[in-house]
């Protein structure tokens, strides 16, 4: 489903951020990408949702492949994608309701299907109480649940979620982890990156470690002791 | 639909900014206006000019009516000529004593020579078309001499000419300036709504939908300083009538219609440039 061949990433200002990675992710896995600072994780999300293209190598999600893909190729993928980060990145005027509601509009989902498709993620992320809340209203592990339920509200085939408990306190890591979880468990793949090994560690999902642009450790590979 | 809203939204974020896009799209397309005027105008009064164009053959004194008409006969058959006219040596005399009215006396003993007058359609007036036509007529044995007012005639062409030159640079110019400065505030469009515009593309949202608000935005700015324009060119020739007593012409409406329309196509180029070098700025 999404498929790194070969992949070297080159930023022309700081040198290479990936060289040589191979990384296949199947369908309805969860995986968690760890690592230092600077080793390449979010240019690996990146990558995923083509927002980078690989200076060398292939990335292939969905079908979609990085030699090939136009503008609109891409546009038309996100809308399968559900992206997240560390900083929620939702619209400050708008509330939670209307930041759930700016993804379909935007892609030209029918007005009509939009209030069940927002209430639908809201509810699934625990915040149909606070769908009339802006976003300085809300805690950060609650503006993270409505980021999470903008990226939920097209029924992605894959959760790409950098770092995204990197802003919350240890209560709401939990709670948005476990959330992660039961959306994987409803078959949703889930790729993370993080840099909390307790949160690693607290589950037996597979684990990819990379290091300098390079994958040091894979739990799904042979021969990687558990 | 919702691009409506947000084209609303920027325009009242800056108010004043946004008026004075509008005004220098207006000044603008107001230069490349007075310019169209004046070439307008040079154009119209050359077609009357043109009108008057004659090429006159004039016959060596004593030649018979007969071989001078055969000749006009055949100058009516040039593909340039209109018409080709025999006057008689007593016709000319004449003519020119009722133009002269009360110095008839000077040509009581008088001699004109007979000629074959020429005039040439529309579309062949100009001066080597003129030259042309007056040389072949040069050819008939009888003919002393032929005049064209080749002077005048190609000095209007130069002017015509020039008028047409200087209005093609300075609205190209003009225009040039005005695509920048409608990218240049649209730019600050983009960049008020550049964490919306990044999240649209975060979902999905493809190129042409993020840039449809900036492109009516671009457009409406360049409709308004097109009206804007055609309003100032036109008072503008109405005072030049008014102070200075010289009877112009104003655009046809499809011109008046078409400036507009470039206006609108100004603001177009203008935020397509700009939107599109910021969505190419990130993949
Ligand atoms: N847009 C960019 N332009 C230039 N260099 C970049 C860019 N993005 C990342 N890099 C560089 O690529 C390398 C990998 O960065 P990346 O963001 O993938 O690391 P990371 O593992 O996500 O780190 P962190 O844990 O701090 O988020 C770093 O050296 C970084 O400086
Ligand atoms: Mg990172």
């Amino acid at each position: 489903m999404i498929r790194l061949t070969h992949v070297t990433k080159t930023y022309a200002r700081s040198g290479t951020a990936l060289s040589d990675v191979t990384l296949r992710v199947g369908k309805g896995e969860f995986v968690f990408l760890t690592g230092p600072s600077g080793a390449g994780k979010s240019t690996i999300l990146k990558l995923s949702y083509l927002e980078e293209m690989p200076t060398s190598g292939e990335v292939k999600v969905s079908g979609v492949s990085s030699a090939t893909a136009s503008r609109n190729d891409v546009a038309k993928l996100r809308r399968k994608l559900g992206i997240v980060f560390q900083d929620f990145r939702l619209l400050e005027n708008r509330t939670a309701e209307q930041n759930v509601s700016f993804a379909l509009e935007v892609i030209g989902t029918p007005k009509a299907n939009i209030p069940n498709k927002v209430a639908r993620a809201l509810t699934q992320v625990g915040l149909a109480s606070k769908a009339n809340a802006l976003p300085r209203e809300l805690s950060g592990g609650e503006q993270q649940r409505v980021a999470i339920a903008r990226a939920l509200v097209n029924d992605p085939f894959l959760l790409i979620a950098d770092e995204p408990t990197g802003n919350l306190d240890e209560r709401a890591t939990r709670g948005i982890f476990q959330l992660l979880r039961e959306i994987n468990a409803a078959g949703t793949a889930v790729v993370m990156a993080t840099h909390n090994l307790e949160l690693v560690r607290s589950s037996d999902f597979r684990t990819v470690e990379l290091d300098h642009g390079k994958i040091v450790f894979d739990s799904a590979a042979e021969g990687a002791a558990s | 639909m919702s691009a409506w809203r947000d084209v609303g939204r920027d325009l009242r974020r800056a108010p004043v900014l946004n008026m004075l896009t509008v005004t220098t799209i207006a000044f603008s397309l107001f230069a490349f206006g007075l310019f169209g005027l004046v070439a307008v105008n040079i154009r119209a009064a050359l077609l009357k000019v043109e009108e008057r164009v004659e090429i006159r053959a004039f016959a060596t004194e004593g030649t018979d009516v007969a071989p001078i008409a055969a000749a006009a006969r055949q100058v009516q058959g040039y593909p340039e000529v209109m018409s080709a006219t025999v006057v008689t040596e007593q016709q000319a005399l004449a003519r020119a004593r009722q133009e002269l009215g009360e110095f008839s006396d000077v040509f009581e003993e008088g001699f004109l020579p007979a000629s074959i007058d020429v005039r040439l359609k529309e579309g062949h007036r100009d001066p080597a078309s003129v030259k042309a036509v007056a040389t072949r007529m040069h050819g008939f044995d009888f003919v002393d001499d032929v005049r064209f007012g080749e002077e005048w005639i190609t000095q209007l062409y130069r002017l015509r000419n020039i008028a047409f030159v200087a209005g093609v640079a300075l609205g190209l110019s003009f225009a040039g300036v005005a695509v920048i400065i409608i990218g240049a505030t649209i730019r600050m469009a983009i960049m008020a709504r550049a964490r919306e515009i990044s999240i649209m593309r975060l979902v999905g949202a493809t190129d042409g939908y993020i840039k449809r608000p900036f492109l009516l935005e671009g457009m409406l700015k360049g409709l308004l300083g097109g009206m804007l324009a055609i309003a100032m060119t036109y008072f503008a020739m109405k005072s030049i009538e008014h102070y200075l007593h010289f009877e112009t012409v104003f655009f046809e409406r499809r011109f008046v219609i078409l400036g507009v329309l470039a206006g609108a196509l100004l603001g177009v180029v203008g935020s397509s440039l700009s939107v599109g070098r910021h969505l190419r700025q990130a993949i």
